[in-house]
């Protein structure tokens, strides 16, 4: 690998956890307000949700800016996805509901955004698990890329999670959703172009 | 967000009760500096109120949680948001208008409600619909006192209040969250309970802004958003109000909303509560913990129709 490209991956690495440490820091210094609990457990929800966005961000930048340096660490991008979505969930079970499992398993069954919310989380796992290249040596690249087409579902699924945690104001949902919406569409333009000429690039 | 000194103790290392004093005697030492920002024109601090014996003993939530943590929709839908948003809403002159089903409609001046009966300190605790609970030292009186200046018809059931509207000062107005006017309301019964308050200030001062001044409802045995805030005015109903959350969600917002662990939210469990500063979720309690006081009001009635 380049020294260029080391670089550009070493520091994607560390703004990855800049959240992270803030809620750290947050934490240690109090400065998270006077429901901390609440604070971390939805900010988590929001950096996995941001990071899902911006792993679908890559083929576009590539396809339309030319920027290459995204796509070639998508795989990374993808997994704080995976590891913001764990330490939302984390922050749900240990934090807020300090392992009440009774209580958790009402919520999951009672409660429609928090159903959707652990379905999404176990169909990003799988991606997750197989991130490695010997997984996409194993699978096989066509299975492989199958799989993880997950995505799209997992992101849609991200958030209808969060409409359905809203009370009333659904501002900060639907700014995701667009943007979700406008990143899913370029892929449904590429598909339409693909199948009705086939042989243009 | 409203901070104190940066020589105050982190909330964590001392009790609230100490934090009150300590609020207490930080007010009496600074020259009404800080409460000149809260209310320009009027004085900031109230006479101290007689302990009331609705009161509880439990453990009071830190000022600047209770200032600094809010749903105040008219300012923006974040929790800092009315702390932020807040402080440019023109609170005086105030004036109730007392109407609907009375002899006679009657115009009240702040100056003038704060004249009729004497202040009492009330601590209660408050339970959010959304999970969460504090303790409030609250000043005021009875809602009934307020009531009784006028002569309702018999034909009254119900009391509904309105929240003020300053489009040019409550930046959440120009977007329909909720209907505007935010409508509440209560069962006369009920807002003639002894429980039910008009309150105009908390820890011994005038209402911050951000906590409904000038005059609020506080319901202690209801979720939160029942004690409507900034109250213009006061109406007399004989049909049940629709109040604004009703109206933005039937299914899971009912008139009543009296705290109940046995009916949940759809979206949240009400079993349980996480008291502010506090980590371990406690259990809540039937009414809030004003059951003994109030459950006779809804004998006969099915709470899980009737939520």
């Amino acid at each position: 690998m380049k020294a260029k490209a080391r670089l550009t991956k070493l520091l994607i690495f560390i703004s990855s956890l800049l959240p992270l440490s803030w809620y750290v820091w947050g934490i240690l210094t109090e400065k998270l307000g006077a429901n901390p609990i609440e604070t971390i457990t939805r900010g988590l929800g929001t950096w996995a949700l941001i990071f899902l966005l911006l792993t679908l961000t890559t083929t576009p930048l590539q396809r339309l800016a030319k920027w290459h340096w995204p796509v070639a660490n998508r795989r990374m991008i993808g997994l704080f996805a995976s590891f913001y979505a764990c330490l939302h969930f984390m922050a749900y079970i240990w934090l807020d509901q300090f392992f009440d499992w009774p209580a958790i398993g009402k919520d999951i069954f009672k409660r429609p955004f928090i159903t959707v919310g652990i379905m999404t989380l176990l169909l990003l796992l799988p991606l997750a698990i197989t991130s490695s290249t010997y997984a996409v040596v194993t699978l096989g690249a066509k299975r492989w890329k199958k799989l993880h087409r997950l995505i799209y579902l997992i992101s849609v699924m991200a958030c209808i999670h969060y409409f359905w945690m809203v009370k009333a104001d659904t501002r900060e949902p639907v700014i995701y959703s667009s943007i979700l919406f406008l990143l899913l569409s370029t892929r449904v333009f590429w598909l339409y172009r693909k199948i009705i000429r086939p042989t243009t690039r | 967000m409203r901070h104190m000194k940066d020589t105050d103790i982190p909330s964590s290392e001392i009790t609230p009760q100490r934090l009150y004093n300590a609020r207490r005697d930080f007010l009496t030492t600074s020259a009404g500096l800080t409460l000149a920002g809260l209310l320009p024109n009027t004085h900031a601090k109230l006479p101290a109120g007689k302990v009331s014996s609705f009161s509880t003993t439990e453990g009071l939530t830190p000022f600047k949680h209770v200032t600094g943590y809010n749903n105040f929709y008219e300012f923006g839908t974040n929790k800092d948001d009315p702390a932020i948003h807040a402080q440019k809403m023109r609170i005086a002159p105030w004036q109730i208008l007392i109407d609907g089903l009375v002899k006679k409609p009657k115009t009240l001046g702040f100056e003038d409600i704060l004249k009729l009966a004497p202040l009492e300190e009330r601590i209660y605790r408050l339970r959010c619909v959304e999970g969460w609970s504090m303790v409030i030292p609250w000043l005021g009186f009875p809602l009934s006192v307020l009531l009784k200046q006028v002569a309702p018809l018999g034909s009254a059931k119900y009391i509904e209040f309105f929240t003020a509207v300053q489009p040019d000062t409550m930046p959440g107005v120009s977007r329909q969250v909720l209907d505007w006017p935010y409508v509440e309301g209560l069962r006369l019964d009920e807002a003639l309970h002894p429980l039910t308050i008009t309150a105009v200030g908390l820890y011994g001062e005038l209402l911050p802004k951000q906590n409904g001044a000038p005059v609020r409802i506080v319901t202690p045995w209801k979720y939160g958003f029942k004690s409507g805030k900034s109250i213009v005015r006061l109406r007399f109903t004989e049909q049940m109000p629709q109040t604004s959350w009703m109206k933005a969600n039937t299914t899971e917002y009912g008139f009543y909303s009296n705290v109940n662990p046995a009916v949940d939210h759809p979206r949240w469990s009400q079993t349980t509560e996480r008291r502010i500063g506090e980590f371990l979720k406690r259990k809540t309690l039937p009414f809030n913990g004003y059951e003994k006081q109030v459950a006779h009001l809804y004998t006969g009635m099915d709470l899980r129709k009737y939520f």
